[in-house]
């Protein structure tokens, strides 16, 4: 059982999306999280001063499940239908650092004592990173949650915030899965479907476009940022090897080799906690980025399908009308049914527009300051190797 | 630190075969060492130009002719610093002689050059190594008379290194001296070399071949005793060597040289050798927790090597797809920052690469030439072994000899008597000679044990410093591509 408590490392970690929690009439965050061997087990905490919620100040305890539960309602929703609803939070995932200790475990024997330790402290902190980066996410998620003028005042969202039972009555069952998975065929139809009509509306149609697009770019640089970031942890890891064996060697050195030996090791030790932080602070600033804004431009392709299948339903609408009236049979019926089909595609179509252009300033802005912050950091870093290494090549030098 | 004071390595042997002098002759001749009178090979400087072997094929003489398709190929040059020597003192028997530092340096320098017109055995390696020489005058003294020109460059195989090795290895080990190992072959790199791929894996083998050349060379040239071996100097100097194909793996001497090395390892388990010398044993057991201490070493940083080429590759393949990102992207700042993005990573990817370099060829080729010299270091100590055992052996023999001698006393075989007390004769003097050699073969692996110290203290100290500054560079460069985008990003707007 691993707890976490948030310290200021929180305000970094909240970065990767922005303008959340100004509302200070609904505040949420995630100040705690117990990990139960498979299990993750969030405190949510709520301060409030809406008239609707039953206390100003209170917390629950909700699994990753109840999360995933509350975004599939959101998306059923027929009223949200033109809202690009944040995507739901990625299930929390230890296979690596659970691997990589594992394989640390076999091959204790190889190392000095020195070394295992210190490997070990790496991963731990490693566990400790994905620890706090699943947190951010889901806390994110509530977040994005609140800030929406609509589905902040949802019910549902409501009773996932206050209930203090557990919420497994409400969640999938087995009936309801098989919708979802039926839900997700029509989806990839769907696909093919905006992918081939060229749209009236110039702004979808563009938005379309961009959208495809840059999905499958985003999505090819998120991998390849991690398979960076993973490359950097590795190099850092490696120093660790070299300045234990230094150190052996050093302890058994009689010559006037064994001070720079010495202070060689002791360098490469401080060098690898600078490279770890290059690695994860590229991992935050970089990689969470793409990643978090692939999902949400999955969010916002989802709204151009709802609003697509709209428009499908309102030209099939049109050709029942078309029929009954020449069959001169529920012609009132079909033409309410056509009324209401378009009335439907028209509301989703003004909403969605508006909510494509927030998110479009919404991506901006939080590529700005991470990338700003990234290079900011990634200055400071070499900075402070250059400082580390100066150091010590004067201390040889005069020796 | 003191200066290094180097005796001259066998202080009672002095030999006066010399070779043509300039002024200061005296003293000259008081500084040339040679070979012990015990040594099998005599010491014999070279004529000018040795004859080539002409009954192998016509391959081995290089014409000048094959110029162009010996130049065809692009080479690297690299040179590294020109070493100093240590300086050989006259020390000893004539206190009036002020001792003197020799001016010699010698400055190896491979080239690499290929050419595959050349047809050879699937073991042999088919191109040629390109090696000049920069003796430079000193003032006082011309011991340069060593070597005939000033500056020279010869084409040498990869084999011919083996066979310069293969000799000095056979002349100086059993007497003591760590001779520095060549580089290993490599059947799977020069077949890629040699089927034609023209790629970047096969132009690094080369080049770390020929790097790898260049530093056993300087290495050879700053052993004292062994600059001085005419074989070495022939190496150095002569236009063409008869070929060595005794280093060939499967040739006769090959395969001699195989059963010889494992009757070695079946011996050394057999001997027991009563050390009455703490400090053999002290460095001997220092020198195998060394051994093991740098492989493992050797080990990591071979890792890291591997990882940082990885990053590097990686962070290419980051460049291009955050390019391509760019480009989709429809906000016009953005779409300017992600490029700008993308040209960083690249650059940075490069210094990655650099990095590798430098982590291979000042970090990880070192440590594996010390892992070798040990190994050559431990050799001597083995032929210490192996020394007094035959010194033991013979002591044993020549008890039998006088126990044999004893017994015929009682027989009243007048003519075996006398073969017996010859037999006798003989034997002391084996068991005087093999004492002498065990005395001299210890004294010289003292001496060259503390040389061997010395300068690895000065490798280790010079590369650590050169390692460290290039990681000083790698981290500079990167806080200038960095600063360089910062406006870019801060200019989104």
């Amino acid at each position: 059982m691993t707890s976490l408590s948030q310290d200021c490392d929180k305000e970094k970690l909240r970065s990767v999306s922005v303008d959340l929690n100004n509302d200070s009439s609904l505040l949420i965050d995630i100040p705690d999280a117990l990990c139960e061997r498979d299990k993750v087990k969030f405190t949510v905490h709520t301060k409030t001063t809406l008239n609707s919620f039953q206390k100003p100040d209170f917390s629950v305890s909700r699994q990753h499940e109840d999360f995933i539960w509350l975004h599939d309602t959101l998306v059923e929703t027929e009223e949200y239908a033109g809202l690009i609803i944040p995507p739901a939070p990625p299930k929390p995932d230890f296979e690596s650092p659970r691997e990589k200790m594992h394989k640390l475990g076999e091959g204790e024997a190889t190392m000095t004592k020195e070394e295992y330790t210190k490997m070990k402290q790496e991963l731990e902190a490693e566990y400790l990173a994905v620890f706090k980066k699943t947190v951010q996410v889901h806390e994110i998620f509530l977040q994005r949650l609140s800030s929406h003028p609509n589905l902040s005042k949802d019910r549902n969202f409501q009773i996932f915030l206050e209930y203090d039972q557990d919420l497994s009555v409400r969640r999938k069952n087995a009936k309801e899965m098989f919708g979802g998975f039926f839900k997700n065929m029509v989806k990839s139809a769907d696909e093919v479907l905006i992918s081939g009509i060229k749209d009236v509306d110039e702004f979808f149609e563009q938005e379309k476009t961009f959208l495809l697009d840059y999905f499958s770019k985003i999505k090819d640089s998120t991998a390849k940022a991690e398979k960076m970031t993973r490359s950097h942890k590795n190099v850092a890891d490696d120093y660790i090897h070299i300045s234990a064996t230094l150190n052996s060697i050093a302890a058994d050195d009689n010559t006037a080799l064994k001070q720079h030996l010495e202070k060689f090791a002791e360098l490469l030790e401080k060098l690898r906690k600078v490279e770890g932080r290059v690695a994860s602070d590229q991992e935050l600033k970089l990689t969470e980025l793409l990643r978090y804004y692939m999902r949400d431009i999955q969010a916002a392709k989802d709204l151009l399908y709802r609003r697509a299948r709209a428009l499908a339903d309102y030209e099939n609408s049109n050709k029942a009308l078309d029929k009954a009236r020449l069959k001169s049979k529920d012609v009132a019926q079909a033409e309410e049914n056509q009324k209401q089909c378009l009335l439907k595609f028209d509301k989703l179509s003004e909403s969605g527009k508006k909510e494509l252009t927030s998110f479009k300033g919404r991506r901006v802005v939080a590529f700005r300051k991470n990338l700003i912050e990234m290079a900011e950091l990634e200055i400071k870093h070499a900075k402070n190797s250059i400082s580390l290494l100066q150091g010590c090549i004067e201390l040889l030098k005069v020796n | 630190m003191a200066e290094d004071r180097e005796p001259p390595p066998l202080a009672d042997a002095v030999q006066t075969d010399f070779r043509e002098v300039e002024e200061g002759e005296d003293l000259f001749v008081s500084t040339v060492s040679t070979l012990s009178p015990t040594s099998p090979e005599p010491a014999s400087f070279p004529a000018e130009d040795i004859s080539t072997n002409s009954n192998g094929p016509k391959q081995e003489i290089l014409l000048d002719d094959d110029q162009e398709d010996l130049f065809a190929e692009a080479t690297e040059e690299v040179s590294l610093d020109s070493p100093e020597r240590e300086p050989i003192l006259s020390d000893g028997p004539s206190p009036a002689i002020t001792p003197v530092t020799p001016t010699v340096i010698i400055t190896p320098r491979v080239d690499a050059l290929f050419d595959r017109s050349l047809d050879e055995s699937f073991l042999n390696y088919s191109g040629f190594l390109f090696l000049s020489s920069s003796a430079y005058r000193g003032a006082a003294i011309t011991s340069l008379s060593l070597f005939s020109r000033n500056e020279f460059s010869v084409k040498r195989r990869f084999s011919d290194f083996l066979g310069l090795h293969s000799k000095l290895a056979s002349k100086y080990m059993h007497i003591g001296y760590i001779v520095p190992p060549a580089p290993e072959k490599s059947i799977v790199g020069m077949t890629k070399v040699k089927v034609g791929k023209e790629d970047l894996s096969s132009a690094e083998f080369v080049e770390k071949r020929r790097s790898a050349l260049e530093r056993y060379l300087m290495r050879t040239v700053n052993h004292p005793a062994l600059v001085k071996d005419p074989d070495v100097i022939q190496f150095l100097e002569n236009t063409e060597l008869p070929r060595a194909v005794s280093t060939q793996a499967l040739s006769g001497a090959g395969i001699l040289r195989m059963v010889n090395k494992a009757a070695d390892a079946v011996n050394k388990m057999t001997i027991k050798m009563n050390e009455s010398d703490a400090w053999f044993e002290e460095k001997q057991q220092q020198f195998e927790n060394l051994d093991i201490q740098l492989r493992k070493l050797h080990a990591s940083v071979e890792s890291l090597v591997c990882h940082r080429k990885e990053l590097s590759v990686n962070t290419a393949s980051f460049a291009k797809s955050a390019a391509m990102l760019g480009n989709s992207e429809d906000h016009t700042a953005l779409s300017r920052a992600l490029s700008q993005l993308a040209e960083v990573e690249e650059k940075i990817d490069q210094l990655h690469h650099e990095q590798a370099y430098a982590d291979f060829y000042l970090f990880s080729e070192l440590l594996g030439d010390y892992v070798r010299l040990i190994t050559a270091v431990k050799g001597v100590f083995d032929q210490r072994m192996k020394t007094w055992s035959k010194w033991q052996d013979a002591q044993v023999m020549l008890q039998r000899k006088r126990e044999a001698e004893a017994k015929l006393q009682y027989a009243n075989k007048p003519d075996k008597l006398q073969q017996a007390k010859d037999e006798i004769k003989e034997w002391e003097a084996k068991v005087q000679q093999g004492e002498r050699d065990f005395e001299q073969i210890s004294k010289n692996i003292r001496r060259e044990v503390e040389r061997f110290e010395k300068q690895r203290v000065k490798d280790f100290k010079v590369v650590i410093i050169k390692y460290l500054e290039s990681l000083v560079h790698t981290q500079q460069q990167l806080i200038k591509y960095w600063e360089a985008f910062l406006p870019e990003a801060k200019a989104i707007a």
